[in-house]
C-alpha cells in the first residue's frame, strides 16, 4: 500500500469513528452484553452450538440432494423454485414475476441477500416503486444509507439524526421527537404503502427441505405484513439456508436471537409453508379474497456459493446464520462499525468470507484487515466458524494476487521469507518480525537509538506505515537464553519443564521471561529454555501462511522431543501459548498439533496446576492485598485460560479488579500501523477508561499479552507489568 | 435440551408470558367470553374460536373486512400451542384470518389450550413438522408484542400489535 493510500484510509477511518462510532458502540456493545447473559440462561449453550454446527455441515454437504427434494416440497405446495445462478439471473427472474401480475409496488421485508442482488436497483429500473418495510431499512433508504450492521442496518444512526431526516424529508404536521413518535410515525407511512402493494419480497434465514418451509426471524411484523398483505410473494435466499427439516431448526431458533441481539427470541419466527393459507386482502376494494390466489416464488441464489462450498477454507463460511455475533463481539467493529468493516454487502469479521466468495477479494480486501485475529468472535459463533481463520486465508490470498512494488528489494534481505514478492512492504516487515528482533538484539542498544531517532521514525512511517505516534519495542542486548544459559539446575526437581522464550520474551520483555523461570524454578521445577522463538504469529497474522507455516515446523521440531522426553512446555507470550492450541491445527499435521496443544500451557495455567498439585505458594510472593487491575489477552480469554492468573493471584492474596473490554486494541502489529492508529487508540480507550475510575485509578496495572502491555503502557500514566513479574520471588515486580 | 426446570410446562408459560409483557389471564371454557371482554378495546375483531375454547365475547365482529382490520383496536385469535420456554404462540395461518386478525390491532387477545402447552422447543417443532409436511400449514411463532429498536430505543408495536394478553384455557 502506497503511503497516500495508508493516509487516505486512515483518513476514512478518522472519519466513521466520528461521525458513527459512538452510536455504533453504544448498540453493539449493548448486542454484545446481551449475548453474554441471554446464552448463560441456557441450560446446554454448547451443545446447542454443535448441534447447529452438524447440522450446517451436513446440509452444504448435501446441498444438491437437498435442493432437489426441496424443490419437490415447493412445487407440492403449490409454488415455484427457481435457482438462480448470479445476481443477474435471480433479479431477471423477480422482474419477471413482478411483471407478470402488473405490479407497481414490491414491498420488502429485510434481507441481505436481496441486498447482495441489488434487487431494488434492478425493479426500480423497470419503473417498479419498492419500499422498504423494516423500519431500519426504510431509513436508510429514505437517507439512501447503506447499512452498517446485517442484523441492525441503521445502528450508526441516532435518534436525533433520524427525527432531523424525517422533518426535512416528511414535514410532518405534529413534531416527532421521541422513538416512539418516530416509530408510530413510520407505522403509519408504511402501512399505506404495504396497502397498496402487489407483490412482497422477504428473505428467509432458513428453508426447510422437507416441507418447503421457509423460516423467517423478525420482531417488527413487516414480514408477516409483508407476506399477508400482498398476492404474490417473492422469497430471495441463498442456497446456504437450505437446512433438512423442520426439526432442525430448534438449535438455530433458540441461538439466533441470543448470539445477535441478545434476545431469548425475537417477536416473530414466522413458518411460512408458502403459498400461506390466509385469505388475501385487497385494500382498494376493501374485500378479501380466497387464499387460492395467492403465489408464491422460492428463488435460492448461487452467485458464488457453490464455488465456496468446494473450497475448503471459504466452506465454513455458508454455515454462517447472520447472527451479527461477531460483529457486536469484535472491538474494532464495536467502534467503526460497518461502513468501515465492511464490503459491499456484508459487514464484520465473516464479512470477510461473504465478500470474498460472493464480490471477490479485492472487496475483502479492502477491509480484511480490520480483522486482528483476537478471535473475540470464535466462541461467540453459534455454528463454531473459525471467523480469524478465513480472514486469514483471504488476507493470504490478498497477498499473494498484488503486484509487486517497487521498494520490495529493500526489505527483501530482512524478510527470508516463504511469501512471493508483492506482498505488502509493512506486512512483510511485521511478519518477519524474528528477523528485526534478532537483529535488534545483536544491535542494542545503538539498534533503539536509531529506531528512536526521529529520522528513522520518519522514514518508517513514509515507507513501512509504522506511526511515528507509536515507540517501537526496546531490544535488550542479553536474551532470555543467554541469561538462562548459566542458571544452576533446579536439583531433584518435581517437574521438569521446556520454556518456549517467544520474541517479546527473549529479545524485548526478558525480565518476565527471568521471573517466569525464577517462579517455576521456585516451585520444584527444572527449567530448559528452548532454541526456537517464532512461533509463526507474526507472520500468520500478516496473512503469511507459508512462512508461519515453515516457523511452526520448526517449533514442533525443537519442543516436541522434549514432550516426548516427558517436559511440558510452558509458554509467557498468551498469543504465542494460543498459536499452539488454536491455529497449529491448520498448520501442522494432526499428530503434532495434538501433542503440541495438549502439552502446553500459558504460564499461570502451569502455576495453577503447580499449586493445585501440592506446590506450596510461600515459595511465590505473596499478595498481601495488593491492588492490581489485571486485563486479560483476548486469546487467552477465548481458550478460557485467563482464569487461572486471577485464580492464583487471588490465591496469593492479591486484590484483584479485572477489565471486561474484548479486546486492548492492539493486537500485535495492528496499532502499529498507520492506517490504524486511531482505531486502535479508540479501542484501546475502552480499557483505560476501566482502569482509570475511583476503583482501580490507583492500581498497580498488570496484564498477560505484550500488546497489551505496550498499549496500556501508551495510554495510562503508570507503567504496566506482566502478572509474573509479581509473583515471582525476589527481585519482584511489585509497584508500592 | 430444555430450559424449563422441572415442573408442569403451563407455570413456566405463564412466567416467560410476563418476562416478554404479555399479561395472562387463566380460566375455564366458559369464562374465556369474559376473560376476552376483560381485555379487548372496541371495535374488535376475531376469529371463531375452535371448540372446546369458549365462545368471542358478542362486540367482537368476525370475518373482518381489511378496512376492519385496520380499524381495530382489538383482534382476538385463538394459538394452536403454547412454548413454555419462551411464552411463545403458535398462530396459524388459516382462511378464517388468524393471521391478519392478530396481526393488524393494537392489542392481541390470544386463548390457548393449558394442554396445548408443550415445554419447549424441541416439542413444538416436531408438532408443527408434522403438519407442515403433511397439510403445507403456516405458522408465526409470535413472543411478546412486536417490537422495533430501529428508532434509536426499544418501542413495542411496529408492525404488530403494541400489547398481548393470553387467556389461557384449562379444560
Ligand atoms: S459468522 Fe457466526 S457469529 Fe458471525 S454472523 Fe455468521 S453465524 Fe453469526
Amino acid at each position: 500500500m502506497s503511503s497516500k493510500r495508508r493516509a487516505s484510509k486512515a483518513e476514512h477511518l478518522r472519519r466513521v469513528l466520528a461521525t458513527e462510532g459512538d452510536a455504533v458502540a453504544e448498540n453493539t456493545q449493548g448486542f454484545n452484553q446481551g449475548r453474554y447473559d441471554s446464552v448463560a440462561d441456557l441450560e446446554d449453550y454448547e451443545g446447542l452450538k454443535e448441534e447447529a454446527r452438524e447440522i450446517k455441515e451436513d446440509a452444504i454437504e448435501r446441498l444438491p440432494d437437498l435442493i432437489e427434494n426441496l424443490r419437490e416440497a415447493v412445487e407440492a405446495n403449490g409454488g415455484t423454485l427457481y435457482l438462480a445462478d448470479d445476481a443477474e439471473d435471480a433479479n431477471e427472474y423477480v422482474r419477471e414475476v413482478v411483471a407478470d401480475v402488473d405490479g407497481d409496488r414490491v414491498v420488502k421485508s429485510k434481507s441481505m441477500t436481496s441486498e447482495e442482488l441489488e434487487l431494488n436497483e434492478a425493479l426500480a429500473g423497470d419503473g417498479v416503486d419498492v419500499v422498504e418495510t423494516d423500519l431500519g431499512e426504510w431509513v436508510l433508504q429514505v437517507a439512501d444509507e447503506a447499512p452498517s450492521h446485517i442484523v441492525a442496518p441503521a445502528i450508526h444512526k441516532s435518534r436525533e439524526s433520524i427525527a432531523e431526516l424525517f422533518e426535512e424529508r416528511f414535514d410532518p404536521d405534529r413534531e416527532l421527537e421521541t422513538a416512539e413518535d418516530l416509530t408510530m410515525f413510520a407505522r403509519e407511512k408504511l402501512g399505506e404503502q404495504i396497502a397498496d402493494a402487489d407483490v412482497g419480497v422477504t428473505g428467509a434465514n432458513f428453508v426447510t427441505a422437507d416441507s418447503g418451509t421457509v423460516a423467517l426471524v423478525t420482531s417488527e411484523g413487516n414480514a408477516r405484513k409483508t407476506v399477508t398483505a400482498t398476492d404474490t410473494h417473492v422469497a430471495v435466499a441463498g442456497v446456504e439456508k437450505v437446512i433438512p427439516s423442520v426439526e432442525d431448526l430448534r438449535p438455530f431458533v433458540e441461538l439466533i436471537g441470543r448470539s445477535g441481539t441478545g434476545q431469548d427470541i425475537t417477536s416473530y419466527l414466522s413458518l411460512l409453508t408458502p403459498p400461506v393459507g390466509s385469505p388475501t386482502l385487497d385494500f382498494q376494494t376493501d374485500e378479501v379474497g380466497s387464499p387460492d390466489d395467492r403465489e408464491f416464488h422460492l428463488v435460492l441464489v448461487d452467485n458464488g456459493r457453490m464455488a465456496m462450498r468446494e473450497d475448503d477454507d471459504l466452506r465454513e463460511t455458508l454455515y454462517c446464520i447472520r447472527c451479527s455475533a461477531c460483529s457486536n463481539s469484535c472491538a474494532n467493529f464495536q467502534q467503526v462499525g460497518g461502513h468501515a468493516f465492511g464490503g459491499e454487502t456484508y459487514s464484520g469479521g465473516i464479512a470477510t468470507g461473504w465478500e470474498a466468495g460472493v464480490e471477490g477479494l479485492d472487496t475483502a480486501a479492502e477491509f480484511n484487515d480490520l480483522c486482528t485475529g483476537c478471535s473475540r468472535c470464535v466462541n461467540a459463533c453459534p455454528v463454531g466458524i473459525d471467523i480469524p481463520w478465513i480472514n486469514t486465508v483471504v488476507r493470504d490470498r490478498a497477498n499473494r494476487s498484488e503486484h509487486g512494488g517497487d521498494l520490495d528489494w529493500l526489505v527483501e534481505g530482512l524478510t527470508p521469507d516463504e511469501e512471493p514478492a508483492g506482498v505488502d512492504l509493512q506486512k512483510r516487515l511485521f511478519g518477519n518480525f524474528e528477523t528485526l528482533a534478532k537483529l535488534g538484539s545483536a544491535f542494542a542498544p545503538l539498534s533503539n537509538w536509531v529506531a528512536g531517532s526521529s529520522v528513522a521514525g520518519a522514514a518508517m512511517e513514509r515507507v513501512l506505515g509504522v506511526d511515528d505516534r507509536r515507540d517501537l519495542p526496546t531490544f535488550q542486548r542479553e536474551t532470555l537464553k543467554s541469561w538462562a544459559e548459566g542458571r544452576p539446575d533446579v536439583e531433584d526437581p518435581d517437574r521438569a519443564v521446556v520454556l518456549f522464550p517467544d520474541l517479546y520474551t527473549n529479545y524485548m520483555d526478558v525480565d518476565r521471561g527471568k521471573a517466569a523461570v525464577r517462579a517455576l524454578e521456585a516451585l520444584g521445577v527444572d527449567v530448559t529454555v528452548a532454541d526456537e522463538c517464532a512461533s509463526g504469529r507474526a507472520p500468520l497474522s500478516q496473512g503469511m501462511v507459508a512462512t508461519a507455516r515453515e516457523k511452526a515446523e520448526r517449533v514442533a521440531d525443537d519442543l516436541l522431543p522434549y514432550v516426548e522426553a516427558g517436559k511440558d512446555v510452558v509458554v509467557v507470550e498468551p498469543s504465542d501459548h494460543a498459536i499452539f492450541q488454536r491455529e497449529y491445527e491448520r498448520l501442522l499435521d494432526e499428530d503434532d498439533h495434538e501433542a503440541m496443544a495438549a502439552n502446553s500451557y500459558e504460564v499461570f495455567e502451569y502455576v495453577y496446576g503447580l499449586l493445585e498439585n501440592g506446590a506450596s505458594e510461600t515459595s511465590l510472593a505473596a499478595g498481601d492485598g495488593h491492588e492490581v487491575a489485571y486485563h486479560s489477552h483476548c486469546q487467552q480469554r477465548t481458550l478460557g485460560v485467563d482464569t487461572y492468573t486471577t485464580a492464583v493471584l487471588d490465591r496469593l492474596g492479591y486484590d484483584v479488579a479485572t477489565s471486561d473490554v474484548e479486546c486492548c486494541g492492539m493486537a500485535g502489529s495492528f496499532g502499529y500501523k498507520q492506517e490504524y492508529y486511531d482505531v486502535s487508540i479508540a479501542v484501546g480507550e475502552e480499557l483505560a477508561d476501566q482502569f482509570s475510575t475511583e476503583e482501580t485509578g490507583d492500581r498497580q496495572v498488570v496484564a498477560s499479552g505484550t500488546s497489551c502491555l505496550d498499549q496500556l503502557d501508551d495510554l495510562l500514566d503508570r507503567p504496566s507489568t506482566h502478572p509474573i513479574e509479581l509473583v515471582a520471588p525476589e527481585p519482584h515486580g511489585r509497584a508500592e | 435440551m430444555s430450559t424449563t426446570a422441572g415442573g408442569p410446562p403451563v407455570d413456566r408459560f405463564l412466567d416467560r408470558l410476563a418476562d416478554f409483557d404479555v399479561t395472562h389471564t387463566v380460566v375455564a371454557p366458559d369464562g374465556v367470553s369474559d376473560a376476552i371482554a376483560d381485555v379487548a378495546d372496541e371495535p374488535a375483531v376475531g376469529v371463531e374460536l375452535p371448540d372446546g375454547l369458549g365462545e368471542l365475547p358478542g362486540f367482537v365482529a368476525t370475518d373482518p373486512s381489511p378496512s376492519d382490520l385496520e380499524a381495530a383496536a382489538t383482534g382476538v385469535t385463538h394459538a394452536d400451542l403454547g412454548v413454555a420456554d419462551y411464552g411463545s404462540l403458535a398462530l396459524p395461518a388459516t382462511a378464517d384470518g388468524v393471521e391478519p386478525v392478530s396481526l393488524y390491532g393494537d392489542q392481541h387477545v390470544a386463548v390457548v389450550a393449558a394442554d396445548d402447552v408443550v415445554p419447549g422447543m424441541p416439542e413444538a417443532l416436531s408438532a408443527l413438522g408434522d403438519r407442515f409436511r403433511a397439510d403445507g400449514d403456516s405458522v408465526v411463532l409470535a413472543t411478546g408484542p412486536s417490537a422495533t429498536a430501529d428508532m434509536g430505543a426499544l418501542v413495542q408495536g411496529a408492525h404488530g400489535p403494541k400489547t398481548v394478553h393470553a387467556v389461557v384455557v384449562e379444560r
